[in-house]
């Protein structure tokens, strides 16, 4: 059904004249151009969508954009407002948690999604909320490494 | 702008404007072509396809045909010209993969961005530090040989205040260099090679930054999927697109074998090729991943010969024992995180291609071939890319983005779905390999008959001392491959070819040790005379604590060595193997790997890290189902790619080795995963899995045999 939905987006208002059944992934990248939300698998199998939606890690290729009517949607767009790293962007980047990137935007969301809820997780906590997530460069140990380390940068509470 | 690479050199001063440039030539290598499937190159300058700039900024630009995959080489390659050029790393862009703006290159792959590209990188570093060098010495009234040049400023060394900056030198001026012979730093002046500086791609992904082909965003663009074949070899019967048509927004391109449906939003295509009904008619029916073994050895051509020495004859004759062993490996599919992707825009007689390849030079001539249009007026651009692993040689998606494009007269994106990745992906082929060996009654190996069918030859020659020998191959990954021998396309999957050479040996190697009642390393270094193994194998015990034993010793240990392009590596690994489920976790994984000159260590390790990490899918999991020309894989919801559950602990252990020039790193310690792991779950409880990926399935029926 074609209507107006409103949500906040990276902290903004946003207001959108949209089918509600579309999923929130294609309206970030292509109505709203915020590209760093990836397209992996489109069947919630992969992570590299993964945005933030009232504070919990959610997969927007398979989220009708009418679930986030009324809630808070951070992408990887509005980590760094400011143009100054999240301790988990800083983390990454010092760790080189990456190789190809492709499925970096998902991986920091995720655990920003991991670290509101358990701000000092042991590593089993973070291998299995991680687990769902891939990356096919083999950048896990490092990406496990960062995560601890920004754990511990953010002093136990996530900005 | 005009691609450089196809005016004459006048031409390319003239519109890249002053500062000092010094080109030079990367070779390629000849092996690594299929002559077939390149284009044949016109109109490009033949004594330059590289080159270097030192602008009047001072900023230095490198401009080279190779990709940023995510291996690094934007980092690498920057580090070894600032190496030799004296300058800081931050003043140097790499600006890769764009096909007016680089001179040609045939793609990224086979290890050789280091390997071939570096060489020259630091030699062109040298070079125009020379050259400003003896400017400065003009300018500034002093003799060369007193000048020091560090950090783009060229100085005094007796008078520092005399001093003048690599910028102002060039200021004003055109001046080409060809590479000479000018000496490059010995190591000990090393102060960036040997370095782990930042990569220089860590803050465009952290951040979302990055984009990638699918990321291009183009005023005007229309989003296409296309009907696919429920099968290879499957013929369209019939397509009724008139919902399609009918629909707002939907334009629908029938264009001889392409069919599409365009829309302004990739989920609105996506609705509209629902809405397609079609009927293909099916191939007949032929094989799958079960029966495709007997298969590919029924329509194999005939065997060439890799290597033979001595006589198998007398070798069979002083053997005491003969153990004869098929091994198998499955379809493997790439499976990056990003699918194929293009967008395509042509603008005024020109048509622009931003895409996910490995190949931006033959894509440039196959989108002009498929378009009709003069090379000249083609242009790709492949900045970063989501992953290649040898998948992205190919790119189907950007010559239908193209082809669509001038259809409709608006910039086309193609995004390939999972499945469609799956589909056209061109597999690691299956293969069987052959291998009848024997035991002299001292215990040494008295022969070695080597035969590799579908994967190709490559590293399969065997590196003990064996007096008599023969290793034999037919087909491969490269082509040579009857029609018909693949239900789809297969291609370089990293390290090709290897990957099964290495585990075909290097288990046989394991069964004759255990044959013989000896340690496997002990058994292995006893007829190696090879030193660069032996280093290499001697550095991973030792960083292991390899305890020495004969196989099946209920450890779960293993150890398997080889080569490639160059590079030695030997790996160890311990497996905790559940005989009653037959499920392997890796504990550990210890790889050592000399690789000549380590330019950036960190990101050598990176390459190990992920060679360790994706091996273990195919190793243990990783293969893909068909029947009938039908890819039954279509996301990774069946085909399992490895987790972070799956991640043993990681060592890796470089080989101080900086004289011998740098080889391949990003390929070399996957081709130990499969073998490595077999002599590992061998070791755990005396059950030899003989076919690749070792499912708990496979593991549970190789103890069963025993």
């Amino acid at each position: 059904m074609q209507r107006a939905i409103s949500f906040t987006l990276n902290g903004k208002p946003a207001r959108l004249n949209v089918d509600d059944e579309r999923m929130l992934l294609w309206v970030l990248r292509y109505d709203l151009g915020l590209t760093g939300t990836k397209f992996g698998c489109g069947a919630a199998l992969c992570g590299a969508c993964t945005v933030i939606v009232d504070n919990r890690a959610v997969r927007s290729c398979s989220t009708p954009i009418k679930d986030v009517a009324g809630k808070r949607v951070l992408t990887i767009e509005g980590l760094a407002p400011a143009g100054r790293l999240h301790p988990i962007q800083a983390a990454f980047a010092k760790h080189h948690a990456f190789q190809c990137g492709y499925c970096t935007p998902g991986m920091i969301l995720n655990a920003y999604a991991l670290l509101l809820k358990t701000p000092r997780p042991a590593r089993a906590e973070i291998l299995r909320e991680m687990e769902d997530n891939l990356c096919r460069c083999g950048a896990h140990t490092r990406i496990l490494d960062a995560i601890e380390d920004a754990s511990t940068a953010m002093q136990g509470g996530a900005q | 702008m005009r691609p450089p690479s196809e005016l004459s050199r006048r031409d390319f001063f003239a519109l890249t404007g002053s500062g000092l440039f010094v080109l030079f030539r990367v070779e390629p290598l000849q092996a690594f072509q299929e002559p077939a499937k390149l284009p044949t190159w016109q109109g490009a300058p033949s004594d330059f396809n590289a080159y270097l700039r030192i602008g009047e900024d001072g900023r230095v630009t490198a401009m080279a045909g190779k990709v940023e995959l995510g291996q690094g080489v934007m980092t690498s390659l920057a580090q070894m010209l600032a190496e030799e050029l004296g300058v800081a790393l931050d003043s140097v862009d790499m600006l890769l993969g764009d096909t007016d703006l680089c001179p040609w290159d045939m793609g990224t792959f086979g290890s050789l961005s280091t390997r071939t590209l570096g060489p020259v990188m630091r030699a062109a570093g040298a070079e125009a530090r020379a050259v400003l060098v003896q400017m400065a010495a003009e300018r500034l009234q002093v003799p060369a040989e007193r000048l020091q040049a560090n950090d783009g400023v060229v100085s005094d060394s007796s008078a520092p205040r005399k001093r003048v900056s690599y910028a102002e030198l060039v200021r004003g001026k055109r001046i080409e260099r060809h590479l000479e012979k000018t000496p490059l730093k010995p190591v000990a002046a090393f102060r960036l090679i040997g370095q782990s500086p930042h990569r220089k791609d860590a803050l465009d992904k952290v951040t979302g930054k990055a984009k990638y082909a699918g990321d291009m965003s183009i005023p005007g663009t229309l989003h296409a999927r296309i009907l696919r074949p429920p099968a290879h070899g499957a013929t369209l019967k019939e397509a009724d697109t008139s919902a399609a048509e009918k629909t707002a927004g939907v334009r629908v391109v029938k264009d001889g074998d392409l069919i599409a449906v365009l829309h302004e939003r990739p989920d609105g295509a996506e609705r509209a090729l629902g809405l397609i009904q079609a009927r293909f008619e099916r191939p007949q029916p032929s094989f799958d991943d079960k029966t495709v073994f007997d298969h590919l050895l029924k329509t194999a051509r005939a065997y060439q010969v890799v290597h033979s020495s001595g006589s198998l004859e007398e070798g069979e004759k002083l053997a005491a024992s003969v153990l004869d062993l098929t091994y198998l490996n499955s379809y493997v599919a790439h499976a990056p995180m990003e699918t194929h992707a293009a967008v395509a825009r042509i603008e005024g007689g020109k048509v622009t291609v931003w895409a996910s390849t490995q190949t931006p030079f033959p894509l440039k001539q196959q989108v002009a071939q498929a378009l009709g249009m003069a090379p000249e007026n083609v242009r790709v651009i492949a900045r970063y890319i989501g992953g290649g692993f040898g998948g992205k040689s190919a790119s189907r998606q950007a010559i239908e983005a193209a082809r669509l494009a001038k259809i409709v007269g608006r910039p086309v994106q193609v995004v390939m779905s999972r499945a469609e990745e799956f589909f056209y992906d061109a597999f690691r082929p299956a293969a069987v390999v052959k291998i009848r060996s024997g035991l002299t009654a001292a215990g040494q190996i008295a022969f070695w008959d080597y035969r590799v069918c579908g994967a190709g030859e490559r590293e399969s020659r065997q590196f003990y001392d064996v007096a008599h020998q023969r290793t034999v191959s037919s087909g491969g990954w490269m082509g040579g491959n009857p029609p018909g021998m693949h239900p789809f396309a297969v291609g370089p999957w990293r390290a090709p070819s290897v990957n099964t050479n290495t585990f075909a040996r290097e288990s046989q190697i394991d069964m004759l040790a255990a044959r013989a009642g000896r340690d496997p390393l002990e058994f292995r270094l006893s007829q190696l005379s090879d030193t660069r193994m032996r280093r290499a194998l001697e550095a991973v015990a030792k960083q292991f604590g390899w305890r020495a034993g004969r196989a099946p010793s209920g450890r779960g240990v293993g150890v398997a060595c080889g080569t490639y392009s160059g590079t030695y590596v030997a790996t160890m690994a311990e497996v905790a193997a559940d005989k009653s489920s037959g499920h392997v976790q890796v504990k550990r994984v210890v790889s050592a790997q000399d690789q000549g000159l380590i330019v950036n260590p960190d990101g050598s390790r990176q390459q190990v890290e992920g060679c360790i990490t994706m091996g273990l899918g195919y190793a243990l999991g990783e293969e893909v189902r068909f029947k009938d020309g039908e890819v039954l894989d279509r996301n990774f919801d069946t085909y399992q790619i490895p987790r972070f559950s799956w991640l043993p602990k990681i060592e890796t252990v470089p080989i101080e080795n900086q004289e011998s020039p740098p080889s391949s790193g990003g390929e070399p310690a996957i081709i130990t995963m499969g073998a490595v792991l077999a002599n590992a779950i061998y070791d755990a409880f005396g059950a030899r899995v003989l076919q690749l990926p070792m499912t708990p399935a496979r593991v549970l029926e190789a103890l069963a045999k025993g």
